[in-house]
């Protein structure tokens, strides 16, 4: 693809006007307009207050656990070592994991949650409302709300309600009403279609606590704010264990909030390589998977100007992923326009990639990741074999695989 | 320039009444059915007609319309097809203006120079985007104004005195007052906060102003009818397209006149009432 003359920085995105590039915006209806506006000015007045910074950042430590370790993959580093030296290479990269899957609930989801809820404190709402796919944004909405004594009230899609029991159970646990959503295709993107109605049924009381770095401006800069803590901690990390930069990072993308939260404290740093590992499913070619950037393209939906799965009629067409929390047919605006800028390189992996590099970390490290990470380390044992052995390269594990192990153990056959 | 909205506007002005606005989802249950509503929409009294372009994800819309944009894309309704809709309308029928409603993304990637050809081409008079608001105006709301559509905006109780000016700066045709904050197919709370707040919105404008979302009968339309410009009747129409379906989902002899009887009983409401001056 051609790339575009880099501008200045890679980080002073959006413009007023909610946008990277061509891609963000506000395409909401008229009767949101107001609140969207509202929820902006908050925003930029919490960000510049010492006081919203001192709170989110206690809580981020006292009660999500933060920091995350910054963790040497110490086998999983022999591993691709062995597949180096197997095909007579001489490479190999040192992987470390930036374990954020060890937060309070479960996943990344929780920090931005975090930070959203603060905020809608602050802002004397009473009622929060979420969409969720896998149900860890559900879960550490659910979980924030019942901390606050907040009323929350979760879509999901009755089919992943279906595929994803546990949590919904957790969330029923922590007091949350959650809501199966059967229009549509009855997934995640149909969840936020759902929330949406609410959020313009219900406008005095309620927050919408969106989940990922998409949507309208300006939640996939808020929420990308709140996510950069996973960066913002890796870089001093690596400092201490290194002394140096990480010279890569890789991490999975559905809508893109671990890996914007990861990558953007490193974009104006050109040694950094980046990969973002979209989910294959099938294939792309199969025209059966989630790889919004390598098999959509640009459209509007949900509030934004992003690649999307669509049809030449500008219908959204289905994604499908092993993953619940990668089926989605877009992606926030950010990441598409650091693909159109060439900064970030995106790549994709299939479902038996994933299942693969699954089986393979729990063994190798005693970490049974999510399968959203699983994707991004399928990609690792690709592409570190061909790194050199000094060569460090951070992958985010993003989220741990409790919930996803009923989904594996039929794909395997039973354990 | 005078175009077909401000003359059927005006024409129903001198009859001292509000305009009916039918709303029907372009395709549903069928192409060829929903051809033959949109041909007896006129007939049946509907002076103004919104036809609706499906979305697979109407983000504003209630189950009534969610569940008619599926069925017009199950038979494969697209938004070519719904130009071609109005063009064969237009062999029969140049008078009374059609304003496309729905979501931007199909007309996105159709693309907005080509589609604003060929809508005007096909005799579509305007436009109202539901997620395209003021902020957004350099995407289609410009373009079409230049080219020489109508861009009707929607105003909502969330649009205070001071949004006011902004929604109204590039708005033309008429004006869409939605009754209530939610989506459509909801229930209209007070009628009497809807009047008030159309005496607000015309205190800020000289275009007509209907309202819509949440009128379903004779009566409602009668009780907005008294102080609006215009009353929009949608969820209704494509409820009654369905209830007439077959239980296979298919069209039936019952389809169109259901859709008729009830577009002429809220004709009969509308004017039924005199509209305050």
């Amino acid at each position: 693809m051609t790339v575009n003359p880099a501008p200045n920085s890679f980080r002073n995105g959006p413009d007023e006007q909610g946008r990277f590039g061509i891609f963000g915006g506000r395409f909401v209806a008229e009767t949101l307009m107001p609140l969207i506006l509202d929820l902006e000015k908050a925003y930029a007045e919490a960000k510049v207050d010492p006081a919203f910074r001192t709170e989110l950042d206690g809580y981020l430590k006292h009660y999500v656990g933060r920091p995350s370790p910054l963790y040497f993959a110490e086998r999983m580093t022999a591993h691709v070592l062995a597949l180096a030296e197997a095909k007579g290479g001489t490479g190999g990269a040192k992987i470390y994991f930036k374990r954020d899957e060890l937060n309070h609930t479960g996943a990344h989801k929780v920090n931005n949650v975090t930070g959203q809820i603060l905020l809608a404190m602050r802002m004397g709402k009473k009622r929060i409302i979420a969409e969720t796919g896998a149900g860890q944004h559900g879960v550490a909405t659910a979980t924030l709300c019942a901390r606050f004594g907040l009323q929350c009230v979760v879509y999901m899609g009755a089919v992943d309600v279906e595929r994803q029991k546990p949590n919904v159970f957790r969330m029923k646990m922590l007091g949350a009403e959650v809501i199966p959503v059967q229009s549509g295709t009855r997934t995640l993107k149909d969840a936020m279609n759902e929330a949406l109605r609410d959020w313009v049924t219900n406008v005095a009381d309620t927050f919408y606590c969106i989940g990922t770095a998409a949507g309208p401006h300006p939640y996939p800069m808020m929420v990308r704010d709140f996510q950069s803590v996973i960066g913002h901690e890796t870089r001093a990390q690596m400092q201490e264990a290194e002394g140096r930069l990480p010279d890569s990072l890789i991490a999975s993308i559905g809508g893109g909030s671990n890996a914007i939260g990861l990558f953007h404290p490193f974009l104006d740093d050109p040694s950094v390589k980046i990969w973002g590992v979209e989910a294959a499913g099938h294939g792309v070619e199969s025209g059966q998977h989630a790889a919004s950037l390598a098999g959509g393209r640009p459209g509007v939906l949900h509030g934004n100007r992003t690649y999307l799965l669509m049809n030449g009629d500008g219908q959204i067409t289905d994604a499908h992923s092993i993953s619940a929390g990668l089926d989605y047919p877009g992606i926030g605006p950010e990441h598409a326009w650091l693909h159109q800028m060439g900064r970030i390189d995106y790549i994709s992996a299939t479902d038996t990639e994933a299942l693969e590099a699954f089986q393979l970390c729990s063994k190798l490290e005693g970490i049974i990741p999510a399968l959203e990470p699983s994707h991004a380390l399928a990609k690792v044992v690709q592409l570190a074999p061909d790194l050199p052995r000094d060569h460090l390269m951070v992958v985010n594990l993003c989220g741990r695989g409790d919930k996803d192990i009923f989904t594996v153990a039929e794909h395997l056959g039973g354990m | 320039m005078t175009t077909r909205l401000a003359i059927r506007f005006a024409a129903c002005a001198a009859e001292g009444r509000a305009a009916l606005v039918t709303f029907v989802t372009a395709g549903d249950p069928d192409h060829a059915t929903a051809q033959a509503i949109l041909h007896a929409l006129p007939g049946a009294g509907a002076d103004i007609i919104e036809l609706g372009v499906p979305f697979t994800d109407p983000m504003a819309d209630g189950i009534p319309i969610q569940l008619a944009g599926q069925r017009a894309l199950k038979g494969g309704q697209t938004l070519r097809k719904t130009l071609a809709m109005v063009r064969d309308f237009r062999k029969v029928d140049a008078a009374t203006p059609i304003v496309l409603m729905g979501y931007y993304n199909p007309i996105y990637v159709y693309g907005v120079d080509v589609f604003l050809k060929d809508a005007l081409e096909a005799g579509i008079d305007g436009l109202i985007m539901v997620d395209l608001p003021p902020e957004e105006d350099a995407e289609l709301c410009l373009p079409a104004l230049k080219a020489g559509l109508n861009f009707v905006r929607l105003a909502t109780p969330t649009t205070d005195d001071k949004r006011l000016p902004k929604v109204l700066q590039n708005t033309s045709g008429f004006v869409y007052y939605v009754s209530m904050t939610g989506i459509t197919g909801g229930v209209i709370a007070s009628y009497d906060a809807v009047g008030e707040a159309v005496a607000r919105i015309k205190a800020h404008t000289n275009l007509p102003v209907a309202v819509g979302f949440g009128v379903k009968t004779a009566a409602d339309a009668a009780a907005i009818a008294k102080g609006a410009d215009g009353v929009v009747v949608g969820s209704a129409l494509v409820e009654k397209v369905r209830l007439s379906l077959d239980g296979a989902g298919k069209a039936t002899p019952a389809t169109v006149p259901a859709v008729t009887d009830l577009v002429s009983e809220l004709a009969r409401g509308v004017r039924s009432v005199r509209k305050a001056a």
